[in-house]
Protein backbone atom coordinates (compact mmCIF):
# COMPACT_ATOMS: atom_id res chain seq x y z
CA UNK A 1 0.00 0.00 0.00
CA UNK A 2 1.47 3.73 -1.30
CA UNK A 3 0.74 6.59 0.28
CA UNK A 4 1.67 10.19 -1.25
CA UNK A 5 2.32 12.88 0.51
CA UNK A 6 2.16 16.64 -0.72
CA UNK A 7 2.94 20.58 0.97
CA UNK A 8 4.40 20.65 4.41
CA UNK A 9 3.33 16.75 4.80
CA UNK A 10 6.11 15.85 2.84
CA UNK A 11 8.83 18.14 4.81
CA UNK A 12 7.60 16.13 7.69
CA UNK A 13 8.15 12.74 6.29
CA UNK A 14 10.92 13.08 4.32
CA UNK A 15 9.54 11.70 1.13
CA UNK A 16 6.65 11.70 -1.26
CA UNK A 17 5.55 8.28 -0.75
CA UNK A 18 5.85 5.82 1.51
CA UNK A 19 4.96 2.06 1.13
CA UNK A 20 3.22 -0.26 4.40
CA UNK A 21 5.02 -3.59 2.91
CA UNK A 22 3.98 -5.67 5.89
CA UNK A 23 0.18 -6.91 5.23
CA UNK A 24 -0.73 -7.32 8.90
CA UNK A 25 0.46 -3.93 9.84
CA UNK A 26 -1.09 -2.18 7.10
CA UNK A 27 -3.89 0.44 7.49
CA UNK A 28 -7.27 -0.72 7.07
CA UNK A 29 -8.78 2.71 7.66
CA UNK A 30 -8.41 6.39 6.80
CA UNK A 31 -8.73 6.57 11.31
CA UNK A 32 -6.40 4.04 11.11
CA UNK A 33 -3.83 5.25 9.12
CA UNK A 34 -3.42 8.82 10.12
CA UNK A 35 -3.25 7.33 14.05
CA UNK A 36 -0.20 5.65 12.60
CA UNK A 37 1.33 8.17 10.62
CA UNK A 38 1.02 10.64 13.77
CA UNK A 39 2.82 8.15 15.67
CA UNK A 40 5.64 7.88 13.64
CA UNK A 41 5.21 11.76 12.69
CA UNK A 42 4.59 13.42 15.20
CA UNK A 43 4.71 16.74 13.86
CA UNK A 44 1.81 16.16 11.79
CA UNK A 45 -0.91 16.51 15.01
CA UNK A 46 0.56 19.76 14.89
CA UNK A 47 -0.92 21.46 11.32
CA UNK A 48 -4.27 23.05 10.84
CA UNK A 49 -5.79 19.87 9.31
CA UNK A 50 -4.77 16.46 7.99
CA UNK A 51 -7.10 15.22 5.55
CA UNK A 52 -6.97 12.21 3.24
CA UNK A 53 -7.96 11.13 -0.04
CA UNK A 54 -8.63 8.01 -0.80
CA UNK A 55 -8.30 7.57 -4.91
CA UNK A 56 -8.32 11.43 -5.35
CA UNK A 57 -11.53 12.37 -3.15
CA UNK A 58 -11.39 13.47 0.27
CA UNK A 59 -12.61 10.78 2.68
CA UNK A 60 -13.96 10.51 6.35
CA UNK A 61 -12.66 8.33 8.96
CA UNK A 62 -14.36 5.45 8.21
CA UNK A 63 -13.43 4.87 5.16
CA UNK A 64 -11.54 1.71 4.62
CA UNK A 65 -8.38 1.11 2.55
CA UNK A 66 -7.59 -1.55 0.28
CA UNK A 67 -3.49 -2.24 -1.07
CA UNK A 68 -5.16 -1.00 -4.69
CA UNK A 69 -6.73 2.19 -3.45
CA UNK A 70 -4.36 5.67 -4.00
CA UNK A 71 -4.17 7.22 -1.05
CA UNK A 72 -2.44 10.61 -0.38
CA UNK A 73 -2.00 12.91 2.84
CA UNK A 74 -3.63 16.42 2.40
CA UNK A 75 -2.80 18.79 4.38
CA UNK A 76 -4.01 22.74 5.00
CA UNK A 77 -4.45 23.67 1.45
CA UNK A 78 -3.30 27.35 0.43
CA UNK A 79 -3.78 27.50 -3.44
CA UNK A 80 -5.09 31.07 -4.56
CA UNK B 1 -24.74 24.05 -23.04
CA UNK B 2 -22.33 26.14 -21.38
CA UNK B 3 -18.25 25.65 -21.53
CA UNK B 4 -15.91 25.02 -18.66
CA UNK B 5 -12.43 25.24 -18.42
CA UNK B 6 -10.46 23.92 -15.72
CA UNK B 7 -6.72 24.12 -15.85
CA UNK B 8 -3.49 23.70 -13.93
CA UNK B 9 -0.70 25.32 -16.07
CA UNK B 10 3.12 26.39 -15.40
CA UNK B 11 2.29 30.12 -16.39
CA UNK B 12 -0.87 32.36 -16.64
CA UNK B 13 -1.45 34.78 -19.30
CA UNK B 14 -4.29 36.89 -17.88
CA UNK B 15 -4.96 38.87 -21.02
CA UNK B 16 -6.64 35.74 -22.76
CA UNK B 17 -9.41 35.30 -20.64
CA UNK B 18 -11.98 38.02 -22.10
CA UNK B 19 -11.43 36.06 -24.98
CA UNK B 20 -12.71 33.06 -23.27
CA UNK B 21 -15.19 33.98 -21.68
CA UNK B 22 -16.69 35.96 -23.76
CA UNK B 23 -20.33 34.57 -25.21
CA UNK B 24 -23.47 36.14 -27.36
CA UNK B 25 -25.70 34.97 -24.62
CA UNK B 26 -23.26 36.73 -21.88
CA UNK B 27 -24.46 40.51 -20.74
CA UNK B 28 -21.78 40.29 -17.92
CA UNK B 29 -18.12 39.06 -17.17
CA UNK B 30 -16.30 38.71 -13.96
CA UNK B 31 -13.17 38.08 -13.50
CA UNK B 32 -10.50 37.36 -10.18
CA UNK B 33 -6.99 37.22 -11.01
CA UNK B 34 -4.25 36.03 -8.26
CA UNK B 35 -1.12 37.46 -7.80
CA UNK B 36 1.66 37.63 -5.91
CA UNK B 37 2.16 39.93 -2.99
CA UNK B 38 5.53 41.48 -1.97
CA UNK B 39 4.55 41.49 1.75
CA UNK B 40 3.22 39.16 4.23
CA UNK B 41 3.02 40.88 7.66
CA UNK B 42 5.23 43.33 6.67
CA UNK B 43 8.43 40.77 5.84
CA UNK B 44 9.15 40.93 2.06
CA UNK B 45 8.24 37.37 -0.02
CA UNK B 46 11.34 36.84 -2.28
CA UNK B 47 8.61 34.63 -4.28
CA UNK B 48 6.00 31.68 -4.05
CA UNK B 49 6.12 28.07 -4.77
CA UNK B 50 2.81 26.12 -5.40
CA UNK B 51 2.59 22.39 -5.70
CA UNK B 52 -0.51 20.49 -6.45
CA UNK B 53 -1.83 16.67 -6.05
CA UNK B 54 -3.23 17.18 -9.67
CA UNK B 55 -5.11 14.98 -10.67
CA UNK B 56 -7.55 15.28 -7.58
CA UNK B 57 -6.87 19.05 -8.08
CA UNK B 58 -8.40 19.10 -11.51
CA UNK B 59 -11.47 16.59 -9.89
CA UNK B 60 -12.67 19.23 -7.26
CA UNK B 61 -12.15 22.22 -9.67
CA UNK B 62 -14.37 21.12 -11.95
CA UNK B 63 -16.82 20.25 -9.42
CA UNK B 64 -16.58 23.69 -8.15
CA UNK B 65 -16.66 25.21 -12.18
CA UNK B 66 -19.82 22.48 -12.16
CA UNK B 67 -21.62 23.55 -8.78
CA UNK B 68 -21.17 27.82 -10.24
CA UNK B 69 -22.44 26.60 -13.68
CA UNK B 70 -26.05 25.06 -12.33
CA UNK B 71 -26.31 27.76 -9.48
CA UNK B 72 -25.76 30.60 -11.67
CA UNK B 73 -26.86 29.40 -14.99
CA UNK B 74 -23.13 30.47 -16.56
CA UNK B 75 -22.64 30.23 -20.17
CA UNK B 76 -18.72 29.85 -19.31
CA UNK B 77 -16.66 29.50 -16.39
CA UNK B 78 -12.90 29.26 -16.57
CA UNK B 79 -10.83 28.44 -13.05
CA UNK B 80 -7.02 27.99 -14.13
CA UNK B 81 -4.27 28.01 -11.65
CA UNK B 82 -0.76 27.95 -12.17
CA UNK B 83 2.58 25.61 -10.37
CA UNK B 84 5.98 26.40 -9.83
CA UNK B 85 8.00 28.61 -8.29
CA UNK B 86 6.61 32.93 -9.24
CA UNK B 87 7.88 36.33 -8.44
CA UNK B 88 6.06 38.88 -7.32
CA UNK B 89 3.15 40.71 -9.42
CA UNK B 90 3.03 37.30 -11.30
CA UNK B 91 -0.63 36.00 -11.47
CA UNK B 92 -0.90 32.96 -10.22
CA UNK B 93 -4.59 31.80 -10.49
CA UNK B 94 -7.53 33.24 -12.77
CA UNK B 95 -11.10 32.79 -12.25
CA UNK B 96 -14.14 33.91 -14.31
CA UNK B 97 -18.05 33.46 -14.66
CA UNK B 98 -19.58 34.73 -17.75
CA UNK B 99 -23.30 35.07 -17.79
CA UNK B 100 -26.68 36.70 -18.94
CA UNK B 101 -26.54 39.47 -15.85
CA UNK B 102 -23.70 40.75 -13.72
CA UNK B 103 -25.29 39.73 -10.36
CA UNK B 104 -24.77 36.19 -11.26
CA UNK B 105 -21.20 36.49 -12.63
CA UNK B 106 -19.79 38.56 -9.72
CA UNK B 107 -21.57 36.15 -6.98
CA UNK B 108 -19.87 33.46 -9.24
CA UNK B 109 -16.64 34.29 -9.30
CA UNK B 110 -16.90 35.06 -5.47
CA UNK B 111 -17.98 31.60 -5.01
CA UNK B 112 -15.24 30.13 -7.84
CA UNK B 113 -12.51 31.85 -5.61
CA UNK B 114 -13.40 31.09 -2.02
CA UNK B 115 -14.22 27.22 -2.83
CA UNK B 116 -10.78 26.64 -4.60
CA UNK B 117 -8.78 28.42 -1.62
CA UNK B 118 -11.15 25.57 0.83
CA UNK B 119 -10.90 22.37 -1.36
CA UNK B 120 -8.26 22.01 -3.96
CA UNK B 121 -5.67 20.48 -2.97
CA UNK B 122 -2.74 23.31 -3.98
CA UNK B 123 -0.14 23.95 -1.10
CA UNK B 124 1.91 27.15 -1.86
CA UNK B 125 4.96 28.03 -0.06
CA UNK B 126 6.19 31.47 0.98
CA UNK B 127 10.23 32.15 0.42
CA UNK B 128 11.93 35.09 2.36
CA UNK B 129 15.33 36.12 2.60
CA UNK B 130 16.32 33.65 5.41
CA UNK B 131 13.38 31.64 5.69
CA UNK B 132 10.36 29.57 3.99
CA UNK B 133 6.88 28.83 5.33
CA UNK B 134 4.40 26.77 3.96
CA UNK B 135 1.15 28.71 4.15
CA UNK B 136 -1.93 27.89 6.70
CA UNK B 137 0.54 25.32 7.70
CA UNK B 138 -0.24 25.36 11.13
CA UNK B 139 -2.47 27.54 13.57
Amino acid sequence: MNVLFFGIAKDIVGSSQITFSDEFKRPNSVADLKAQLIISYPELSKLTSLAVAVNSEYAEDDVSLTVDDEIAIIPPVSGG
Amino acid sequence: MSEKIVEIVDNIDASQVFKELSHPKSGGICVFVGTVREFTREEEVVSLEFETYKKMALKEMDKIASDAVVKWNLNKVIIRHAVGLKEVEVPVVVVGASSAHRDACFEACRYLIDTLKKTVPIWKKERFENKSVWVSAHP
